[in-house]
C-alpha cells in the first residue's frame, strides 16, 4: 500500500482504571472503506473521538496524511464526524446545518449555496432545504448529518453506528446509498458499527476490535473465512469451535472425539491442541455416504438453507446448514462431510 | 379534534383549580384595583368614592357607576412625575437585567459544565442566599456601600481614597442591589437550559471547523435563548415595580414608579392615583410580554 492516509501508531487510552485502548495500530489508505467492529465497550468509540480530536491518546501517535495530528483541536482537522445521535442543529433549519462547516471556512456565498444544493440533491434532500430539524423523519435526518459531515469535502469521514436508528428495511436501503455515496466522493470512511452483518456489507477491511485491542484486520471475505482468533470468529457469523489435536501426517487433520477433519495446519506443531472454527454452511450434510455420523437433534427453516443441530458425539452438537429442498426430521442419521479448507485453525487464546 | 369525551366532575374541580385561583387571587384585586383607579379620591375613610354596597339596588349601582371618572389618568399623563418614574423604573431594571444576564451567564454555565456529582450542591449555593431574609440582605449592603461603611474605610485604610466615595444612596446603589437580590432568579433558568443542552452538538460544531468562541456564539448561546428570555423576565419585571431597594439603597433622585406608588398611596392618600399608575405599570408590562409570545407561536407554528 501507498503511504496510508491515516496512520495509529500504538495508541492506548484510559479512563480512570478502565481500559479503553491498548498499543492499537491500524492504517488506512486514501478512499478505503473502513469499518472498526466490535462489542459495545470495545475501545471502537473512543479511537474514533481520538482521531476526531475529542480525546488525546495517553500514549501512540495518531498521523493524517503524515502530520502528526496530537494537540491539534478538533476544528482544524481535516476529519468530519457523524454522530451517532446525529446532533443536528435544532435551531437551524436543514439548509444552514449543512452550511455549517462552509460557513466556517469562510467560503462565498455563491460557492455555499453551490455545495450544499449540490448536497441536498445527492441525498434526496433537495426539497427540505428549509425543513427545521424537527419536522424530518430518522432517515432524513440521518441523510442530513451524512451531507453535513461532508460537505466542507473532508479527507477523512468517521461514521459512528451510522445506521443505528434506522429500522431494518431502511437499513438496508441505506447500505447502498452509503457506499455509493462513498465511491462518488472518493473520500475515506471509517464506520464504527456493532453490527457485522453491517461491516461486512459496506466495508473494504474491517478492524475487529475486543477490549481495547485489535484483533484482526482483513476483508470481509478473509475475517469471515479465516478468522485469526477465537473472538473473531464466534462474532463475525455463526461458527462451529470443534477442538481437537493437530496430526501433521500426511494430509493434516484434526484429531477429534468424533474423527478426522481435514484442515490446514497453518505453522502450528505437530501434536498441539488446537481449535478449528467451521462456518455451518460449510459442512455438507447428506443421508448416506461417506462422512462422520450425527443425528438430527432440532432443525430451524431459514428460508434458503435449513439449519440442523447435529449430535455428532455424547457431549458434542455440531450445527450445519442443509441446502434448500432438502428434508430432515428429528432423529435422522446424517452423514457431515468436511471439504479440505472449510475450517479455520485459531491460535490458542493468549 | 374528535369529539370530545364528556369530563367527570371530579376532572372538571381539577382544572377549574387553577383558574379559580387565579381568578380569586389574581384577577379579583386587579379589578378591585381597576375600579379604584377610576373613582374620586376624597377625603375620608377609605379615601375614595363611589363605594358599592351589598345592599345597592341596580338603580343605585348605575347611578354610582356614573360618577367613574378617569382623572387619575389623565393626571398620569399631565403629570411628568409619573413619566419619569416609568422611565427611570424601566430603564434601571432594563440596566439591571443586563448585568445580571452577563453576571449569572458564566456561572450558569460553569455550573452546567461542572461534574454532574457537583451540580447539586452548586445549585444549592446558588439559591443559600434566600436562607435569609430578603430585608436583612438589602440593609447588609447598606454596611457595605455607606460613607463609613466597609468598602470606603477598606480602601480609605488602603490608602486608595482620601475621601469616601459617594456610593450609598445613588442610583448604582440601586442596580447593585437588584442585581444582587435577583441573580438567582436568572441563574437557575440559565442553568436549567444550559444543562438539558446535548453536549454533543458542541462538538459537531467544532468538528465542522468552529473555533470555541464560534461554538459559543453559534451554537451555545443560540440554543440557550428560551432561558435568557425566562430570566429577563423573572428579573426585569419584579425590578421595574421594586420597593424595597431603591427606598433603603437609593437617594432622592431615584423615584422608581413603586416609590411614587407608595407615596401616593400612603402620603398623599390618593389611592385612585397609586390604582392608575399601577394598572398602567401591568400593562405597560404585559403588553410587550403577550406580543412575544403570540410571535414566538406563529413561529413555531407556521415556519
Amino acid at each position: 500500500m501507498s503511504a496510508p492516509l491515516l496512520s495509529i501508531k500504538s495508541v492506548s487510552k484510559k479512563f480512570g482504571a478502565v481500559v479503553a485502548l491498548e498499543e492499537v495500530s491500524l492504517d488506512v489508505g486514501a478512499g478505503e472503506f473502513f469499518a472498526l467492529l466490535g462489542p459495545s465497550g470495545c475501545g471502537k468509540t473512543t479511537l474514533m473521538r481520538c482521531i476526531a480530536g475529542f480525546e488525546s491518546p495517553d500514549a501512540g501517535t495518531i498521523a493524517l496524511s503524515g502530520v502528526d495530528l496530537s494537540g491539534v483541536p478538533p476544528n482544524r482537522r481535516p476529519v468530519n464526524m457523524m454522530f451517532q445521535s446525529y446532533a443536528l442543529f435544532p435551531h437551524l433549519n436543514v439548509f444552514e446545518n449543512i452550511a455549517f462547516g462552509l460557513r466556517r471556512q469562510g467560503e462565498t456565498r455563491d460557492a455555499i449555496d453551490a455545495r450544499v444544493n449540490e448536497l441536498l440533491a445527492m441525498t434526496q434532500l433537495s426539497v427540505f432545504g428549509h425543513r427545521r430539524i424537527a419536522e424530518l423523519s430518522g432517515g432524513q435526518k440521518q441523510r442530513v448529518a451524512l451531507a453535513r459531515a461532508l460537505a466542507p469535502r473532508p479527507k477523512m469521514l468517521l461514521l459512528d453506528e451510522p445506521l443505528g436508528a434506522l429500522d431494518r428495511k431502511l437499513r438496508e436501503e441505506t447500505q447502498f446509498q452509503l457506499k455509493e455515496i462513498q465511491r462518488r466522493t472518493q473520500t475515506s470512511f471509517v464506520i464504527v458499527t456493532h453490527d457485522q452483518d453491517e461491516a461486512l456489507a459496506l466495508a473494504d477491511r474491517i478492524a475487529v476490535m475486543r477490549a481495547g485491542r485489535v484483533e484482526q484486520v482483513a476483508g470481509p471475505m478473509e475475517i469471515y473465512d479465516r478468522p485469526a482468533t477465537r473472538f473473531v470468529a464466534g462474532f463475525v457469523g455463526e461458527t462451529n469451535f470443534i477442538e481437537g489435536r493437530l496430526d501433521r501426517n500426511g494430509a493434516a487433520a484434526l484429531i477429534t472425539e468424533f474423527g478426522r477433519i481435514p484442515c490446514e495446519p497453518g505453522n502450528l506443531p505437530d501434536g498441539a491442541q488446537a481449535t478449528l472454527s467451521v462456518r455451518p454452511e460449510r459442512i455438507g450434510v447428506a443421508r448416506d455416504g461417506e462422512g462422520i455420523v450425527g443425528f438430527v437433534e432440532d432443525f430451524v427453516f431459514r428460508g434458503e438453507t435449513t439449519l440442523l443441530r447435529v449430535r455428532v458425539a455424547s457431549n458434542i452438537v455440531l450445527r450445519a446448514a442443509a441446502s434448500h429442498g432438502e428434508r430432515h426430521a428429528i432423529g435422522d442419521s446424517v452423514r457431515l462431510s468436511f471439504p479440505p479448507g472449510a475450517g479455520a485453525l485459531l491460535a490458542e487464546e493468549r | 379534534m374528535s369529539a370530545r369525551r364528556k369530563l367527570s366532575l371530579g376532572e372538571r374541580l381539577v382544572i377549574a383549580a387553577p383558574y379559580l385561583w387565579i381568578g380569586a387571587f389574581f384577577l379579583a384585586p386587579m379589578l378591585l384595583i381597576a375600579k379604584i383607579s377610576v373613582s374620586q379620591s376624597v377625603l375620608a375613610r377609605p379615601p375614595y368614592r363611589p363605594i358599592f354596597e351589598p345592599s345597592d339596588s341596580l338603580a343605585a349601582i348605575w347611578a354610582k357607576a356614573q360618577t367613574f371618572t378617569f382623572d387619575a389618568y389623565r393626571a398620569l399623563v399631565s403629570d411628568t412625575l409619573y413619566l419619569e418614574s416609568y422611565l427611570y423604573s424601566l430603564t434601571i431594571a432594563a440596566v439591571s437585567t443586563l448585568i445580571t444576564l452577563i453576571i449569572a451567564y458564566p456561572f450558569a454555565l460553569a455550573m452546567a459544565r461542572a461534574p454532574e456529582r457537583l451540580r447539586p450542591l452548586l445549585i444549592g449555593l446558588a439559591a443559600a442566599p434566600f436562607w435569609t431574609s430578603f430585608l436583612i440582605r438589602v440593609y447588609a449592603w447598606i454596611a457595605l456601600l455607606k460613607d463609613e461603611g466597609l468598602i470606603n474605610n477598606a480602601l480609605m485604610a488602603l490608602g486608595l481614597i482620601t475621601a469616601p466615595l459617594q456610593m450609598f444612596a445613588t442610583t448604582g446603589a440601586v442596580v447593585v442591589g437588584i442585581v444582587y437580590s435577583y441573580l438567582p432568579f436568572m441563574l437557575l433558568p440559565l442553568y436549567a437550559v444550559l444543562e438539558r443542552q446535548d453536549p454533543s452538538l458542541r462538538e459537531a460544531a467544532a468538528d465542522l471547523g468552529a473555533s470555541p468562541a464560534q461554538v459559543f456564539l453559534r451554537v451555545t448561546l443560540p440554543l440557550s435563548r428560551e432561558g435568557v428570555v425566562a430570566g429577563a423576565l423573572l428579573v426585569f419585571i419584579p425590578a421595574v415595580g421594586e420597593f424595597v431597594i431603591p427606598d433603603l439603597l437609593g437617594g432622592s433622585e431615584t423615584l422608581m414608579i413603586g416609590r411614587t406608588l407608595w407615596n401616593d398611596f400612603f402620603s398623599n392618600h390618593d389611592w385612585p392615583a397609586a390604582s392608575a399608575a399601577a394598572i398602567v405599570l401591568v400593562a405597560v408590562l404585559m403588553i410587550p410580554l403577550l406580543l412575544w409570545e403570540r410571535a414566538r407561536l406563529a413561529d413555531e407554528g407556521g415556519a
